[in-house]
């Protein structure tokens, strides 16, 4: 329009600028809790955290304790819990996305694993304590059957005892949900008219999912197993549930090994009378940002050399 | 792998002689007088209950191009969709009749719908690069069926690059990604992926309506070349490019076939009145 502007225009503009702030404002209360808990934690665990720190076990007196077998314990719960859940979610996505046909049970499958995203993760708790602590209170007689060498690598028994296994099962049962659901988006986002170019061509439904749907679907998948597996690493309340130990004098050699992990490490920690206590928790929530944010890089590094091919 | 197929083996071997993938070239070559490669008898199609093709009869030539024409709904695509079976893919899709190719039913539950799609290519509306290379573009269908050896793959790849007229733009670019091309390309791309497995036959689902008019020339001309090797089909909604690419046209109005012949008669003399009606555009 040429001239001055009329009064529906500034009206419109100002409308305009005033979401714009309204935006600005909500993002920067967001970066501002954060940050504020970000400097605190730095604060006041920046100076416990040493090599020696990483390098010690638990202990009563505070000078003296280390996080060796929680941040240990949290790196084999949670290749665990990766190597579990994210093949068995994206398994699940492929099924109902490429192959399930619209139907009541796909129906109900879908609404089930809907709901069972929004479950509590101590439900999970409990059920992992049932099913894979106790295998529903099989009897076994005086001792666990097991197989191998207890001081081997490949040691197992039955029941899984609290073991880095049973944690690492809880944990899968726990992101499972959210993985199918990632998946199922990031296949969902794939172009029908790709599938279809494939199919043209001579593929097999297999040959369509392996070359075509997987192949492009595979950055988002990562980001959904991003989420996934931050969620994993953060979780206490499950595996306290399962009885994950609180004071674990040894990393794990074998599945069957008692564990604990950086979050129940910080939630004992934290919970003690003593100030120097508390400056450890932090010391251990910095190691554990850390692990996080270096885990979700390599993440983040391997989905931008995958989506490259995508871009013009 | 083998390709012993079912494709090869049903119906009558008297009469036609199938001829392998490998050797249709030279089977071509021998070849002159114009022989039927589709040819149907009373095909019905439905989606569903919604009956959208009745009682088609046709013969579609060899190695000449046929124009599908007629106003949007009318079974067009759902004709080619048949031909190489996409309609599998479409829950409720059904039709009885006859639908062969080359003596092969291809209406038949128990045939190889993927050696199938191998002998007769598609090509869609709107162009569907993979998000690969140009490269893995062209090789997707080669690799799938493991037609070629490590050292000729380039090679066919070069070929197939070539018979689709988009060679000289790509060749320094190879490994670049196929989303990059602009839209005219994409459907050469895609054409030369088609033509990358040795089809016999070539659908086209309105490959240009996506496309700006200087693309659309190019897609034109390159449908005049690959007429000498493959049957083609194509369906479009543009009467100049049907009469300008096409040897016979078929007219179809509400799923069913109103007039069939040779492109010049059927534009300057049709013989129904619908058809006269369509193609000079005063409906549709």
């Amino acid at each position: 329009m040429m001239g001055g502007k009329t009064i529906a225009t500034t009206r419109r503009l100002m409308s305009n600028r005033l979401f714009l702030y309204g935006c600005l404002t909500a993002t920067s209360i967001a970066m501002l809790v954060l940050g504020v808990l970000m400097i605190s934690i730095a604060l006041e665990g920046w100076s416990s955290v040493s090599w020696r720190f990483l390098d010690s076990f638990a202990s009563r007196k505070a000078a003296q304790a280390g996080i060796k077998a929680p941040l240990v314990g949290s790196l084999w719960v949670c290749a665990i819990c990766a190597l579990v859940a994210l093949p068995m979610g994206i398994g699940t996505a492929i099924y109902l996305e490429e192959f399930a046909k619209r139907s009541r049970l796909k129906h109900l499958i879908q609404l089930n694993i809907s709901n069972l995203s929004g479950v509590p993760s101590i439900v999970y708790g409990i059920l992992a304590l049932a099913a894979f602590v106790r295998f529903f209170g099989v009897s076994t007689g005086d001792a666990p059957w097991s197989i191998g060498d207890p001081e081997s690598l490949f040691f197992v028994q039955f029941p899984f005892g609290p073991s880095v296994l049973a944690g690492g099962l809880t944990l899968a049962l726990v992101v499972l949900p959210i993985m199918i659901i990632a998946s199922q988006e990031a296949f969902r986002a794939v172009p029908q008219s790709l599938r279809q170019g494939a199919l043209a061509l001579g593929s097999t439904p297999w040959q369509v999912i392996w070359r075509v749907s997987f192949p492009a679907a595979l950055p988002t998948i990562m980001t959904g197993a991003i989420l996934a597996m931050s969620r994993a690493i953060g979780e206490a309340a499950p595996l306290l549930v399962i009885g994950g130990f609180l004071l674990v004098f040894q990393t794990p050699t074998n599945l069957m090994s008692d564990f604990t992990v950086l979050p129940l490490q910080i939630f004992n920690w934290a919970g003690r009378p003593q100030a120097d206590f508390h400056k450890l928790a932090a010391a251990a929530i910095i190691v554990q940002l850390v692990v996080l944010l270096f885990f979700n890089s390599i993440a983040i590094i391997i989905r931008q050399k995958l989506q490259r091919p995508l871009q013009s | 792998m083998t390709h012993s197929s079912a494709l090869v083996t049903p119906m009558d071997p008297a009469t036609t002689t199938p001829s392998t993938p490998a050797s249709t070239q030279d089977a071509r070559a021998a070849a002159t007088a114009p022989q039927s490669a589709i040819s149907m008898r009373g095909l019905n199609a439905w989606y569903g209950t919604n009956q959208v093709l009745h009682a088609l009869d046709l013969e579609i030539a060899a190695r000449q191009v046929c124009a599908f024409i007629g106003p949007s709904g009318c079974g067009k695509s759902t004709l080619l969709r048949w031909i190489n079976r996409m309609n599998d893919t479409i829950p409720g899709a059904r039709a009885d009749g006859t639908l062969s190719l080359h003596g092969i039913d291809l209406l038949d539950r128990a045939l190889d719908v993927v050696d199938l799609r191998r002998r007769v290519g598609m090509v869609f509306q709107k162009p569907n690069p993979f998000p690969k290379s140009i490269f893995d573009n062209v090789a997707f269908g080669p690799r799938l069926h493991r037609v070629y050896t490590r050292t000729d793959l380039e090679e066919l790849v070069e070929q197939s690059l070539r018979a689709s007229a988009l060679w000289n733009e790509v060749k320094d670019r190879l490994d670049s990604s196929a989303l990059g091309l602009s839209g005219g390309q994409q459907q050469r791309l895609c054409i030369a992926r088609a033509v990358a497995i040795g089809p016999e036959m070539l659908l086209m689902d309105e490959p240009c309506s996506a496309l700006d008019p200087r693309s659309t020339a190019s897609i034109e001309e390159l449908i005049r070349e690959l007429r000498a090797s493959y049957t083609i089909v194509i369906v479009t909604h543009n009467m100049q490019q049907a009469s300008r690419v096409s040897d016979s046209t078929a007219f179809f109005y509400e799923g069913r076939l109103i007039e069939s012949g040779a492109t010049d008669i059927l534009f300057t003399n049709p013989k129904n009145r619908q058809t006269e009606d369509y193609v000079t555009g005063r409906f549709g």
